[in-house]
């Protein structure tokens, strides 16, 4: 049922990277349930427009939970408390009339604060520069049915790479790891027949460029698993440490 | 002026063959001596920019968003279209050609589409090798399953987000790239400008978003793939940074724009809900294999859908398209969604949706089997809606898609601008008046991957460059221009936001150049977008400074190029006084009103070039001849 909620917003506010940040207090007033999150903030950005107020400035682009780009800390929680959700993909039905919101950015070592809830994310694909990928130049390719790979195999590499790079594992790590989120990109290739001649260099590349850029260990918290949106198990972990140890004991790699 | 595509002489079947022969070539050593600019990273701009610098030339990539990987291809659904014949169905290149050109109700080149389908098996090959996961039967094959318009299984798919496994599949060979130093990439970057330089595209102006600075960048040719402009309706399945801007800039230098009137309309989206509603979203074509499309028979019925039985029920695809069923095209199914709806068949609380059930389905095979196959779907589904399509049938009804139109390109895919090069949705070239489910991903990375390492290598063989540098007037001036209009926007100070002004637009543009146009609604909308136009510049409220992270300014821009294209659209509509795909004037229908084409006098790809601020755009005609399909009346009875 539809219905229309009052609710009080507490966001982070911050001019810039060196600028000191606050939380700033909003009322959000009649808000439709059928709302996504990020059409309630529309709703405030749009009002505070009309008042010559500077609105929000949060990132955001499909609305539809693939892109990666949204995301903040609602109530501690990234994403907000809705399991396996993006926050574009978060609907208003899932609070009550009088809650107070806590909005903040992803906050991490790696991640600085551009302007206000949007985060310098660049550290994510820094990492995947290094090794992320299968050097396969365009042109080369052997017939696609070449290599037969098992459903099962395609399935958990699916699994894999079903990871969308918003960095909520990161947020969500009291270490600020991206652990991961590169253990997820491991994984994907490492399971993969293409991805193995690679496997022992991208694991040990990438391992040492996640920790080049400021990301903490993994304590097996296990938090990043309980707020991914798209439900990433923590066995890809497993999976990044088991190909590490490969890479570094077993192989010439360095 | 008559355009000429330049395509090559000789049989259908090895035109290409014979063109990348008789292209000149650029000497490995001498790669390296060329810059080129890549704008935007979806299919086709990721796949052209690594290509292109594993061929050595210095590749300098830019997008608006804050990774490459964020490009709107990632929301892509369904799957992506190979004449492999993987399953024996008797499918064959010339097949996926003919299906393609029909789908397109004959208004694409035939030289170009053949090409697609030619090209069109060497994606999946280059995309598995990439690792990308696509689904595979118990064997460790390849599987495939069907979209509309077509009789045989030919989509690839990675359950219900290809194009996201594609696209990251082109952004991890970009990222090496970039890891390799060949490409330099520059991320939240929107570009303002093309720069000409006698009569050669030889740079952009481009703003930085975080900064807010404006910047200049030279190279040697532009690519541009910078997608659709769905958006121009506000409501779209398009991102919400989709936009027109880079396109329509290029079209202000000199590109001409192509058949802006043809845009797609979905038939499978989740159905508009409230004035707030920011975007809508697609339901993937793919469940129309096993998702049954019905309405009532009788008009203001309010039951429960479950409460009808089964004779009150009218499968309306299936009995007025037996043999595609609930497959047949996209504009076909949106225009029959509509009629329902007009005949006051339309469910839900809008009576602006049909159902899509699946309840047949779940019995025949089990609810596991179609989870396993469509359960991202159904759980977005339930995340946006509160309801369980496993128990009651989906709502959907049609929603702006996909842009068929875009800046004209010869078989190059080099526009009206020497150097200009434009690729995947941003050109207008291979899907004609309607494109079919699983073609853009297919027709993005044909462009990248297999099309413009070619033929740029020709333009660049055949060309004399003088220097250019970013010091050139030529830059200084446009960059001037692009901070000026900066300058005005934030100095309008009016009353009303511009997101405002965009819902506005959109919803004109959807009551008269949507699903269903006529002279007089066309002409009325013209009016009222030099009406909106004129307001936007007087009245809109832009917050905030130029040289800071602004993303009310960001969108400004956008939405006051669209407040100038959305009239050309207008004017194209008006100039094609027949029916054809996406473009159904009333005018012109069949008895059974399906759309009417005109042959004689329509047959071609109509071409605008820009003439002068507030001038008429001039009209140019590229004939379409069709040597190898008999144009027929588009049937999927």
């Amino acid at each position: 049922m539809t219905k229309n909620i009052n609710l009080t917003l507490k966001i982070w506010r911050q001019k810039g990277p060196e600028a000191t940040g606050t939380l700033e207090t909003f009322e959000a007033g009649d808000i439709s349930t059928d709302m996504s999150f990020l059409e309630m903030l529309d709703v405030v950005n749009e009002r505070l427009t009309l008042e010559n107020r500077e609105p929000i400035a949060f990132d955001h682009d499909c609305r539809e939970g693939i892109c990666g780009t949204c995301g903040a800390v609602v109530n501690g929680r990234p994403h907000g408390p809705q399991k396996g959700t993006t926050l574009c993909q978060l609907h208003m039905r899932h609070f009550e009339s009088g809650d107070t919101l806590v909005i903040e950015p992803w906050r991490a070592r790696a991640f600085k604060v551009i302007k206000d809830l949007v985060v310098d994310r660049s550290a994510l694909d820094k990492m995947i520069q290094v090794g992320g990928y299968i050097s396969a130049n365009t042109g080369g390719a052997p017939d696609a049915n070449a290599i037969p790979i098992p459903q099962e195999t395609a399935d958990l590499a699916m699994d894999a790479a079903a990871c969308i790079g918003c960095g909520a594992c990161v947020a969500a790590c009291p270490n600020a790891s991206a652990m991961l989120f590169l253990g997820a990109k491991v994984s994907h290739l490492a399971l993969l027949p293409q991805g193995k001649p690679e496997a022992a260099r991208r694991a040990a590349a990438m391992v040492r460029e996640m920790d080049r850029l400021g990301f903490g260990n993994c304590s097996n918290e296990r938090e990043c698993e309980a707020e991914c949106p798209k439900e990433i198990s923590i066995i890809n972990i497993a999976r990044l440490n088991r190909e590490y140890l490969k890479a570094r004991i077993l192989s010439t790699v360095r | 002026m008559q355009l000429d595509a330049k395509i090559p002489g000789g049989p259908l079947a090895q035109k290409w063959d014979r063109h990348r022969f008789e292209l000149k070539l650029v000497n490995p050593a001498n790669k390296r001596k060329f810059d080129i600019i890549v704008v935007g990273t979806g299919l086709a701009g990721g796949a052209a920019s690594a290509s292109l610098a594993e061929l050595g030339y210095n590749v300098k990539t830019f997008c608006i968003q804050d990774s490459p990987r964020r490009a709107h291809s990632i929301a892509a659904q369904g799957g992506i279209n190979a004449a492999k014949n993987y399953t024996n169905e008797g499918d064959s290149i010339w097949r996926l050609f003919y299906d393609t050109v029909k789908g397109g109700d004959f208004r694409a080149r035939e030289a170009n589409v053949y090409r697609l389908a030619q090209i069109s098996n060497n994606i999946i090959d280059q995309c598995v090798a990439q690792g990308v996961p696509f689904a595979r039967d118990y064997g460790g094959l390849l599987a495939n399953r069907s979209f509309g318009g077509a009789q045989v299984s030919r989509t690839f798919y990675a359950r219900g987000q290809t194009g996201q496994q594609l696209l990251l599949g082109a952004y991890s060979a970009l990222m090496r790239q970039v890891g390799l130093g060949k490409v330099q990439m520059f991320p939240r970057r929107e570009m303002l400008d093309l720069v000409v330089a006698n009569g050669q595209a030889r740079g952009i102006v481009v703003r930085n978003l975080i900064t807010g600075q404006i910047e200049t960048h030279a190279a040697h040719a532009v690519v541009l793939c910078t997608g659709g402009y769905g958006n121009v309706f506000f409501l779209s399945t398009n991102a919400m940074a989709s936009n027109v801007s880079a396109s329509f800039k290029a079209y202000k230098r000199g590109a001409y724009f192509a058949n802006p009137c043809f845009t797609q309309i979905h038939p499978t989206c989740i159905p508009v809900h409230g004035t707030y509603q920011s975007k809508l979203t697609l339901m993937s074509e793919s469940l129309r294999n096993d998702g049954r499309v019905w309405v009532p028979k009788k008009p203001g019925d309010n039951r429960a859908p479950q409460q009808i039985p089964e004779d009150e029920r009218d499968y309306y695809l299936e009995s007025k398209y037996p043999s595609f069923g609930n497959l047949v095209p996209r504009d076909v199914a949106s225009r029959n969604a509509k009629e329902q709806c007009d005949m006051g068949k339309g469910v839900g609380e809008t009576k602006l949706a049909v159902y899509l059930d699946f309840a047949d389905a779940i019995k025949r095979d089990g609810r596991e089997a179609i989870e396993r196959k469509y359960g991202n779907l159904f759980q977005m589904y339930e995340k946006i809606t509160g309801e369980d399509p496993y128990g009651t049938p989906m709502m959907i009804y049609p929603a702006v898609h996909y842009t068929m139109g875009g800046l004209w390109v010869d078989y190059n895919l080099m526009s009206t601008i020497d150097g200009l090069f434009v690729l995947g949705e941003a050109n207008f070239s291979d899907h004609g008046a309607n494109r079919l489910g699983a073609s853009a991903l297919m027709q993005g990375l044909a462009d990248g991957y297999f099309v413009i390492p070619y033929t740029i290598g020709g333009y660049i063989a055949r060309t004399s460059f003088s220097e250019v540098t970013p010091d050139n007037e030529a830059f200084k001036d446009t960059a001037r221009e692009a901070s000026d209009r900066i300058e005005k926007l934030l100095g309008i100070n009016g009353k009303r936001t511009v997101d405002d002004f965009h819902r506005q637009l959109g919803q004109i543009m959807w009551d008269y150049c949507g699903m269903a146009r006529n002279n007089q609604g066309l002409e009325k909308a013209r009016g009222m977008i030099q009406e909106l136009r004129t307001e936007f510049w007087q009245n809109a409220v832009v917050p905030g400074d130029d040289k800071d992270f602004n993303q009310s300014l960001e969108r400004a821009g956008r939405v006051a190029d669209f407040m100038e294209f959305a009239e050309l659209m207008v004017i194209d509509a008006l100039a094609r006084l027949e029916s054809c795909g996406g473009h159904f004037n009333e005018a012109y229908q069949t008895e059974e009103n399906e759309a009417r084409r005109d042959d004689d006098n329509f047959c071609h790809v109509a071409a605008w070039s820009h003439t002068g601020p507030d001038k008429e755009p001039e009209f140019h005609k590229e004939p379409l001849i069709f040597e190898n399909v008999e144009l027929t009346q588009r049937s999927y009875k």
